[in-house]
């Protein structure tokens, strides 16, 4: 710099041209140095990739489908001359309708607003509204459809989830739904859904779809607790009269026993004695038709001898001995009475 | 090497490079393409995946999607034909058939999502129009299973059998938009009533209604158990009835049988000897019927006395007893 102001010296110009030319040519080379190490990085990079266990990788050249890679590593020619799109064959994947989950623990949260609302409030078959919560389950059966074929195959696998479980749903009645038409109403809307997933041949096969809380909308709710109330209502008067008469009954027919057997006991008794009696009778007649005479004497005076002596009062007249009876008092009670 | 010649090198390779990427273009999987020269369509659309080469500046590759594409429609109120407010949600999937026509017509996808707007829409609300709800609401006829609950409470006019259903009243409206799409190179795959939904002012009717059918619900089981409890209680009362009945019909004829038997025994024993049987059982009454409040007006001629007036009117007695 400080030739600039003794003037122009040529020959060191050229040497420095020279020298700064060398400089250059250097740089330069270093420069292609570096540049063939950020290619070869880039090359090496771009040409490996990886697949996980759950994966499958599916390569395209220059657009076009050309492979498909199982999980590990491999390699490919880099620069986006191939490309690859990894799908997760093996996943089982899932989609919630009516709620979200927030967070999946052992307590899970869920999350649900207008949106989700919207999901799950639909028309059954009797023109009533239920408010029905699902989730579906399923899998990438075909990767090379699920990407190639629909452009958001997983938001249109949404939609038809929806459609199908509503055209069930329209087709059952809300007790149905809320009660004995569950499991059906599940099995039906998987069906109608496989068999849409078939004729869109998008690649997804439908695992299971599972009903989660199906209700009645908010504002009617308490009116289907009344009539499960009223249900219970029901059965309870129902066992009530029940329990009577299972209290009654069993008593009722125990008397009628007690009594039956107490009859018999009556007709045993009647009959023993009589048979009793008769023999005694019998016994005696023998002994009577032997001396008859005296028996019966014997027989008459015995009894008075028993009887008189147990009589309160005895008077005994001669009918000959007449006007005694007019002075007879009578009785003691008149004495009594006063 | 001059420096000349370098820079001549630098602008044939530039322009090699230039004339190579404008000749080549890729189709991926899920594109076709449209060549167009100078804004002119030419030849066949590519749908094939993969390199291809075109003639460079003067040709232009117009990328289309060769997948199946979204169409969601708006939520749209509707009346039905029985004159019920509801709002339908449909979805329809689409896909460029021939994108040279379509490229003619609407030339990217913007144009087609409102010509298909327009289209689907429409279409929809007249198919709807048409139909009553149950129509759209219903698939087939299947009756419905009768749980718990007394269905036959339900308004008659849910209970009415479809004629269509949801299943055809989509299928008409995707026959419908399918006569009409292919003019814009447009293939419609499908359509779906995605969604049907009273209106908010039908809703809150809809809701009374339900609530009301509730409680005629509620009351028909409410009544059918105190019916039912009755009818069990009446029975009850009846069994009583006969249990009863039957116990006394039973204990009679033991009674009178035993009754019988004995009748029959004493009979047989007593007609042996009447005479006997007679004396015996006056001698037997005697016996219970005299006690300490009984009076005792004995006569001396009576057989037991008569010794007392003399010893010889003993026999008169006795002949007397006899003729008795």
């Amino acid at each position: 710099m400080a030739n600039h102001g003794a003037g122009f010296d040529p020959e060191e110009f050229t040497r420095a041209a020279r020298e700064f030319g060398a400089r250059l040519r250097d740089s330069r080379r270093l420069l292609l140095i570096v540049g063939l190490v950020i290619v070869g990085i880039v090359a090496i990079y771009g040409s490996y990739y990886q697949v996980e266990p759950d994966e499958v990788g599916l390569v395209t050249r220059f657009g076009r489908f050309v492979r498909t890679s199982d999980p590990g590593p491999h390699g490919k020619f880099p620069f986006g001359i191939e490309r690859v799109q990894k799908v997760p064959v093996q996943r089982q994947l899932k989609q919630e309708f009516g709620f979200r989950t927030a967070r999946a623990d052992i307590q899970s949260s869920f999350h649900k607003d207008e949106k989700t609302a919207a999901e799950s409030v639909m028309l059954t078959g009797d023109l009533n509204v239920a408010t029905v919560e699902w989730i579906v389950q399923y899998k990438i059966s075909d990767p090379y459809k699920y990407l190639f074929r629909m452009r958001d195959t997983e938001e249109t696998f949404r939609l038809m989830t929806e459609a199908s479980m509503r055209t069930v749903v329209g087709d059952h009645s809300v007790t149905e739904l809320l009660t004995v038409g569950r499991e059906a109403i599940a099995a039906k809307a998987k069906q109608l859904l496989s068999n849409l997933c078939k004729l869109y041949d998008n690649g997804i096969s439908v695992q299971q779809l599972i009903l989660q809380d199906v209700d009645p909308p908010e504002p009617v709710r308490p009116s289907f607790n009344a009539v499960n109330q009223a249900i219970q209502e029901r059965e309870r008067s129902i066992n009530e009269a029940w329990a009577e008469y299972n209290q009654e009954i069993p008593r009722a027919r125990g008397l009628a026993e007690q009594k039956i057997q107490a009859a018999e006991g009556y007709a045993i008794d009647r009959v023993n004695r009589a048979k009793g009696d008769a023999q005694r009778f019998t016994a005696l007649e023998e002994q009577y038709r032997k001396s008859p005479e005296v028996t019966r004497t014997r027989i008459y005076l015995e009894t008075l001898a028993a009887v008189l002596p147990s009589a309160g009062r005895k008077l005994i007249f001669d009918e000959k001995a007449k006007g005694i009876l007019p002075m007879f008092p009578l009785g003691p009670s008149q004495e009594v009475k006063p | 090497m001059s420096g000349r010649s370098i820079v001549i090198g630098a602008v044939f390779v530039v322009l090699g490079l230039a004339t190579l990427s404008s000749a080549l273009y890729t189709v991926s999987e899920t594109e076709q393409v449209v060549i167009t020269q100078f804004g002119q369509p030419i030849g066949v659309a590519v749908t094939q995946a993969g390199l291809h080469v075109k003639v460079p500046f003067a040709q232009e590759a117009n990328v289309f999607e060769k997948r199946w594409l979204e169409w969601n429609g708006n939520a749209n109120q509707v009346p039905t034909r029985d004159k019920k407010y509801i709002g339908v949600e449909t979805y329809a999937r689409w896909r460029i058939a021939n994108p040279l026509l379509f490229f003619q017509r609407l030339r990217d996808e913007r144009g087609a999502q409102s010509r298909l707007d327009d289209i689907i829409d429409g279409e929809t609300r007249n198919v709807i129009a048409s139909h009553d709800l149950i129509e759209v609401v219903r698939t087939t006829n299947r009756a419905f299973e009768k749980g718990e609950e007394a269905e036959d409470i339900m308004e008659a006019e849910s209970m009415r059998e479809i004629e269509l259903g949801r299943d055809k009243i989509t299928r008409l409206i995707l026959e419908h938009v399918q006569h009409v799409v292919p003019d814009y190179g447009i293939e419609l795959v499908d359509v779906q009533i995605q969604r049907v939904n009273y209106i908010e002012s039908v809703q809150a009717k809809v809701f009374d209604r339900m609530i009301s059918e509730r409680k005629r619900i509620a009351d028909r089981h409410r009544s059918e158990g105190q019916g039912k409890s009755a009818e069990v209680r009446g029975k009850k009362e009846r069994e009583l009835k006969v249990i009863e009945s039957e116990a006394y019909r039973k204990t009679q004829e033991i009674m009178g049988r035993g009754d019988a038997e004995a009748a029959t025994i004493y009979a047989e024993a007593y007609n042996r000897n009447r005479e006997l049987y007679r004396f015996l059982k006056t001698m037997e009454t005697y016996r219970s019927t005299i006690d300490k409040e009984s009076w005792l007006v004995l006569s001396t001629s009576t057989d037991a006395f008569r010794y007392l007036q003399s010893q010889t009117a003993a026999g008169g007695g006795k002949a007397e007893a006899k003729s008795r």
